[in-house]
């Protein structure tokens, strides 16, 4: 525990004491505050005429909320394969594997340390996104439940992007090579339901399951699914099971 | 204390390392010499743990490093070829880092300051590994590599690219730490090991060809003994009279400039000459210009020994043989 800690307090360190963290967080914030400012502007609007022609109240958790925290997951499409790309590719090229490969630490705490770290990092970038929640508070009067699922939603869906970010990452030494090719699995994941009926029922059915944003739909709502919750964390322990696979067979190879 | 026993790497079908056999002490500064690409690495990667081997075993401190991997790492400080630093971490913050992955628990900070002490780093506690000198990130690596108190240290090319005085003083730092501990380092540099290390195991192509300290190493390759003549005087004649010598073997010419000529005169039984030698020009009415016993260096065994053609490998082999079988 205490060895993934100090793995995890490293790679925390890499991440704030170079520009990575603050370039992320910073434009994360951004493209987050336009993906919320959007929505509310027609919420505001579709609530002046609603205003107007009183009977039917709207839900504002339903219009803004559910709908900013589901694209949200778009920004996570286009800026996780640059906080993953580097955690084992760098490694690799400088050499300092070497030293983590050679400490007196197993290669399970090197992968936990490592997911933990990009946790944090994530973590503090939807922390920045709680101050539009807070708003909503001060003008408005939000449902807090499905806001509370749709972070847990986005967390475990962020898991899941990170766990195979740090695995595509530990198959190449190359840090261009491991963003691309984690952006472009990450996208495939995304659309993978996008063929749909042509594919005859079952195979529609898998496909569907195997989408990450698939399952998020509930937790937006404010749903917690066992069965999404479980999806989720498979999904995680798969990723992570495959590093280890990965950089054991680095081992073997050399 | 090392043990390497019939270790044997394959890469597909090429072979890194190919039954290599030897054997480190308490104490004992060993040095791992070869060409470029002859399998140094690649063993030292597997007595770290870094690497599993395809046969064979190796044991740290009597722990194996396969079966008992995380006992023997504690006991093991390693120096790759390239220091392991990140750059974006200042010397102290690193050095924190690295005690705590290598299960320092207490006191860490005062492990920090020794090590910076000692490696003579203080200096730069505070900059940016990324910043450094080589010579400096050489040091932080050493610094790194003792900082858990490991009975044995790796050094893979401690010296590789430092400037002399450096080479200097990482050589005096590596002497120093002798003895409190087992020293494994790899160099391609000969008068490096003839300087540093009491015992020198030679590897070529994956393969022992020679075990032993180095001035035996050196005394035993010599077998016959040679004296180097420069005389001034009609060459094939001073040839002639040189070989006409008793225990002269033969006598070669070495140069030729023109009325000058180098000879080296190899003698049997490790007869002196020098007196015959001195003599028979003088009575020649030629010119002694210069007259002295020629050492083989390190320099020749090692060249010797690592270009050495497939079929002569029995004189290789019986190189090993004082080592009481160490390669058997």
């Amino acid at each position: 525990m205490r060895n993934t800690f100090a793995i995890a307090q490293r790679e925390l360190n890499a991440y704030f004491s170079s520009p990575i963290a603050y370039v992320l967080i910073g434009f994360f914030a951004l493209l987050f505050g336009w993906f919320f400012y959007v929505p509310l502007a027609y919420f505001e609007q579709q609530s002046m005429q609603a205003g107007m022609n009183p009977g039917q109240a709207l839900n504002i958790n339903q219009m803004l909320v559910g709908p900013t925290l589901m694209n949200t997951t778009v920004i996570m499409l286009f800026l996780f394969p640059l906080i993953t790309m580097r955690t084992y590719a760098e490694e690799k090229r400088s050499g300092t594997i070497e030293l983590l490969l050679t400490s007196p630490i197993t290669d399970v705490q090197i992968i936990l340390g490592k997911f933990l770290g990009a946790m944090l990092l994530y973590a503090a970038m939807l922390a920045v996104t709680t101050i539009h929640m807070a708003v909503l508070f001060i003008f408005g009067d939000p449902e807090w439940k499905p806001i509370v699922t749709g972070y847990l939603g986005l967390l475990m869906m962020g898991g899941c992007f990170l766990s195979l970010g740090l695995f595509i990452s530990s198959l190449t030494k190359n840090q261009i090579v491991a963003a691309m090719a984690t952006f472009a699995v990450f996208l495939m994941l995304w659309v993978i339901n996008w063929i749909g009926t042509f594919v005859g029922p079952t195979t529609q059915a898998v496909l569907s399951h195997l989408s990450l944003t698939e399952h998020f739909d509930d937790f937006a709502k404010g749903i917690i699914d066992t069965k999404h919750v479980i999806y989720y964390l498979s999904f995680m322990a798969f990723g992570l099971f495959l590093t280890a696979k990965s950089v054991d067979s680095e081992r073997w190879r050399g | 204390m090392i043990e390497v026993q019939h270790l044997s790497k394959n890469y597909g079908p090429f072979s890194a390392v190919d039954d290599v056999s030897f054997r480190a002490e308490s104490g004992e500064i060993l040095g791992f010499l070869g060409p470029n690409g002859a399998g140094k690495t690649t063993t030292m990667r597997i007595i770290t743990g870094y690497m599993p081997a395809t046969a064979g075993k190796a044991t740290v401190a009597g722990f194996d490093v396969f079966d008992q991997p995380l006992e023997a790492k504690r006991r093991t400080g390693y120096l790759p070829e390239t220091p392991p630093l990140y750059p974006d971490m200042t010397v102290r913050e690193y050095l924190r880092f690295v005690a705590k992955i290598k299960g320092v628990r207490s006191h860490i900070n005062d492990r920090v300051d020794a090590v910076m002490k000692k490696t003579r780093i203080d200096d730069m506690a505070n900059r940016h590994c990324g910043k450094l000198s080589k010579g400096y990130k050489q040091r932080v690596g050493l610094a790194q590599a003792l900082i858990h108190e490991p009975e044995v240290l790796v050094l893979d090319e401690p010296t590789a690219g430092l400037d002399p005085k450096q080479i200097i003083e990482v050589r005096q730092l590596i002497r120093e730490l002798a003895g409190s501990h087992t020293i494994v380092l790899s160099t391609h540099i000969l008068p490096e090991v003839a300087q540093t290390c009491q015992k020198v195991v030679i590897i070529n192509r994956g393969k022992v060809v020679a075990i032993d300290t180095p001035d035996a190493l050196t005394e035993r390759l010599r077998g016959a003994v040679t004296t180097f003549v420069q005389a001034q005087g009609p060459i094939a004649e001073v040839q002639r009279a040189l070989q006409g010598i008793t225990g002269v073997v033969r006598v070669n010419v070495a140069e030729v400039r023109d009325d000058m000529g180098s000879f080296n005169v190899d003698t049997e039984n490790n007869a002196d000459v020098r007196r015959q030698v001195a003599d028979t020009i003088v009575r020649g009415g030629w010119g002694l210009l210069e007259l002295r016993p020629t050492r083989i260096s390190l320099e020749d065994v090692f060249l010797k020994l690592t270009t050495e053609e497939p079929g002569s490998a029995e004189a290789a082999g019986t190189m090993t043989g004082s080592e009481g079988g160490a390669n058997a």
